[in-house]
């Protein structure tokens, strides 16, 4: 494997490990307005209180990691996706701004605005990162220069595929929804974690529906989708892991292993994210106008040399990061439980 | 209005929104580690009392680094595509090892500093602070480093590349230890990090004044404030020399942003140091000036004849950066910088004669000394920056031949267009606004409420320590087995 695919892989493991753990604090945003009382409000806040700061700093360093890796790819796609960017840092501050806010005052008004903040801003962004995702598998007009030359529409709804991005990003939305449903019934108790358990099984119905309709419509329509499991066969394994951990969802909330649901859901989140790295592969976005014109791993990298002291970094980094990430959850292990310093 | 303008502005009204929060966060990490420390050591009520109320402003001011911080991430990519593709390749190592090994460790850490009072030892928690602190610094210097590439590049060379149908240029690294120490990076890293601390000492001390004003919270308040005054006067002098260091090390690297400080148009003997003044693009002088015969001279070369050169001789090599706004931010943030110093200094003079508790107009002035001090972190990076224009990043004059360099007004994306970034301009202005007035509701509301008061129980309870409370409290308010209800807030 050469620097370049190394780095490929490196920024899909960051951006599943985005995926898996903002993904359920999302999911407990989306959720928000099912809670019934102020308390559940701030229980569901509160699971998520100490950990969602660290889990966005992902998604930073993925920024980083793509600027770093593919200067090429972040300057076009940030450049060309700018109303999304803007859209996504919108939901992101504001989200912010409900989590940090809401309980600061007692009124019962001046939660409610920030409890639909939090809701708000946690369905927009995954939708956006899912639309994001799905205009890059379908392919965005960029030019011979590299420049992103259509307008915010040719990324929601392509010409070629108008409702494949939306489709990505309402199944990104659910599969959340039901990733932060089983997170949610591993940190409550008593009369809200059995209403837990109906939200599981509608999340996960929804999720479902959503993902056969979108592998129907990638399979059939999506050009390069299937392309490169011929080239890589073992890549079949991946198809079938997701098929098993998505049967696993319903079996283990059946049986009631709720830490086996959640690892389910997450192998669910990794492997799709795998599926579409596979998928694009040696691609990082597809022009629509002409294949030559594609972005891959090698005409949007960085020069070996600085590949290579990103790869010495995250060498020494990475061990250290996973290490201290599993004693701080390891402190916020159980159930949830409000005090002096919770939301 | 064009790309180029509106990008600007955005970016300058992003960076200095964002930039409130970063210093104050280092300078009060240190903070949080020393009470932290002591509260290890001694096992003392008042440093957990203390280190719970800061610890608690501390996270205020954390999320909303953390929330304007994404944005300046973000925008590179989105309104300078260009400069991305340019820098990319050199900021990727220090981008790479800022993700890991500041932003990691900072926040994973910062949900015990913050959450983790009950359950875990204070020796963890201590441990915590202490990484969270650490990830803030390690923080600084990569993004230092990165700025300081930006205006003095080492370590790198200029690479032709053909991605599809385009040739460009950019930046490729040759040397990752030279791109680090490039010759600026050490000098502003430690101006940096002396600012972050004069911020944070004069946040501590505005609070304090303000408690010993009201005669609230006394002990706590005259603690907080001489541990912090201490701190100002070492680092409000030590910012002064690595002031005079680095405009030496500007005046080597970067004649025409030194020239802009000093409204220098034309090279002179014997050159003049303005105290203030208005420099005039027009009449091509300082208007309104008063002037030092021969200081910056001596400042700059160290004896009072040699010309220090201006736009004369450095135009047609490096341009003209705006000089009104460089010459007045650099000008008021050395005021402020000595005004501070000298607050500091008197102040801990009349603490040593034991009259500064009853000085109330002292304590009034570090009631407000606070702003200067978010002034001045401010203006020096406005003056950094606008100093270094036209160029985004500065280019090398080698034998008269300028080389390498990029400008900023060639920078921005190619495929945004004005009403686009209008628009986010209005949205960022709209939740800035929103967050400023929050981040003030909120701190106004904790500084209020205050440290919670000192518990009198003594802290290692023997037999007798237990009759003896218990004696105190008949009515039995306190329950000496159950944990106590936490005050909701």
């Amino acid at each position: 494997m050469d620097l370049n695919t190394l780095w490929f892989v490196l920024l899909g493991v960051l951006l599943a490990g985005y995926a898996v753990l903002d993904g359920f604090d999302f999911g407990v945003g989306i959720l928000m307005p099912l809670a019934r009382t102020d308390h559940e409000r701030r229980i569901l806040l509160n699971s998520i209180g100490p950990i969602w700061d660290g889990n966005e700093v992902w998604l930073v360093t993925f920024g980083g990691a793509m600027f770093a890796a593919f200067p090429e790819l972040y300057a076009t796609v940030f450049s060309g996706f700018y109303i999304a960017f803007m859209l996504v840092l919108f939901a992101l501050i504001m989200r912010a701004i409900s989590i940090e806010f809401r309980s600061k005052m007692e009124s019962p008004a001046w939660r409610r605005i920030w409890d639909f903040g939090f809701f708000g801003s946690s369905l927009l962004a995954p939708l956006l990162f899912g639309v994001a995702v799905g205009a890059v598998m379908v392919g965005v007009p960029v030019d011979s220069q590299g420049i992103f030359v259509g307008s915010f529409f040719d990324i929601v709804m392509p010409k070629a595929q108008p409702l494949f991005p939306l489709l990505v990003g309402l199944l990104t939305a659910a599969l959340f929804t039901m990733h932060g449903a089983i997170y949610l019934y591993l940190k409550t108790e008593d009369e809200l974690q059995a209403r837990l358990r109906r939200w599981m099984y509608h999340g996960f119905g929804t999720f479902l529906v959503l993902y056969i309709i979108t592998t129907i419509v990638a399979l059939a329509t999506v050009p390069h989708a299937a392309a490169n499991f011929e080239a890589f066969p073992w890549a079949w394994a991946l198809v079938i892991l997701s098929v098993l951990a998505i049967g696993n969802i319903p079996r283990t909330i059946f049986y009631n292993k709720p830490g086996q649901t959640f690892v389910s859901s997450s192998i669910v989140i990794i492997a799709l994210v795998g599926l579409v790295g596979i998928a694009l592969f040696p691609n990082v976005l597809v022009s629509s106008l002409s294949d030559a014109w594609n972005l891959t791993i090698y005409n949007a990298a960085s020069s070996p040399k600085t590949l290579g002291i990103m790869a010495i970094i995250a060498a020494m980094g990475m061990p250290f990061v996973l290490a201290y990430t599993a004693v701080i959850y390891w402190t916020y292990r159980g159930k949830v439980r409000l005090g002096a310093h919770s939301y | 209005m064009d790309v180029v303008f509106l990008s600007r502005l955005q970016f300058a009204l992003t960076i200095m929104f964002h930039y409130l929060f970063p210093p104050l966060t280092i300078g009060l990490s240190i903070v949080v580690v020393y009470l932290l420390g002591m509260r290890l050591k001694t096992g003392e009520a008042i440093y957990e009392t203390a280190a719970r109320f800061w610890t608690r402003i501390f996270g205020v001011n954390f999320a909303l680094g953390v929330a304007s911080g994404i944005v300046m991430e973000f925008q590179f990519g989105t309104n300078w595509a260009v400069y991305s593709r340019f820098v990319g390749d050199v900021f990727g190592s220090a981008l790479a090892a800022e993700g890991i090994f500041a932003f990691f460790l900072e926040s994973g850490f910062l949900a015990v500093l913050l959450f983790g009072w009950d359950r875990v030892s204070p020796r963890f928690h201590f441990f915590a602070g202490l990484m969270v602190s650490l990830g803030s610094i390690f923080s600084s210097v990569w993004i230092t480093v990165a700025n300081s590439w930006q205006q003095t590049p080492a370590g790198s060379q200029l690479v032709e590349r053909t991605v599809n149908g385009r040739t460009f240029v950019r930046a490729e690294i040759t040397d990752f230890w030279a791109m680090v120490f490039s010759p600026s990076s050490i000098h502003r890293l430690v101006h940096v990090w002396l600012a972050a601390f004069i911020l944070g000492a004069f946040f501590v001390m505005s609070i304090a004044a303000w408690y010993l004003l009201k005669g609230r919270h006394l002990e706590f308040a005259k603690r907080s404030f001489t541990g912090a005054l201490i701190l100002a006067v070492i680092f409000t002098i030590g910012i002064v020399i690595s002031g005079d260091l680095q405009a030496v090390n500007v005046a080597e690297t970067q004649p025409a942003k030194l020239a802009a400080f000093e409204g220098l148009y034309k090279t002179e003997e014997s050159t003049p140091l303005y105290l203030f003044g208005s420099p005039s693009d027009e009449e091509q002088r300082v208007k309104y000036g008063v002037a030092i015969p021969g200081m910056l001279s001596f400042l700059v070369h160290r004896d009072f004849k040699t010309p220090v050169p201006g736009f004369d001789q450095l135009e047609k090599d490096y341009g003209r950066p705006p000089v009104w706004i460089s010459f007045q931010s650099y000008h008021i943030m050395v005021a402020l910088g000595f005004l501070m110093a000298g607050m500091a200094v008197l102040a801990l003079w009349m603490r040593w004669r034991g009259t500064l508790w009853n000085a109330r107009w002292l304590l009034w002035g570090f009631v407000f000394a606070v702003i200067p001090a978010f002034a001045g972190n401010e203006l020096g990076w406005v003056a950094a920056e606008v100093g270094r224009q036209p160029w985004i990043v500065y280019p090398t004059v080698v034998d008269g031949q300028v080389t390498g360099g990029l400008k900023t007004a060639a920078a921005v994306s190619e495929t945004v267009v004005p009403q686009e970034v209008l628009g986010s301009i209005i949205m960022f202005g709209v939740l800035y606004t929103l967050l400023f007035a929050l981040w003030v509701i909120i701190l106004n509301h904790k500084i209020q409420h205050g440290p919670d008061p000192i518990p009198q129980e003594p802290d290692r309870t023997t037999a007798a320590d237990y009759l003896e409370a218990a004696s105190r409290r008949p009515g039995h308010e306190d329950s000496m087995t159950e944990p106590k209800e936490a005050p909701a807030h």
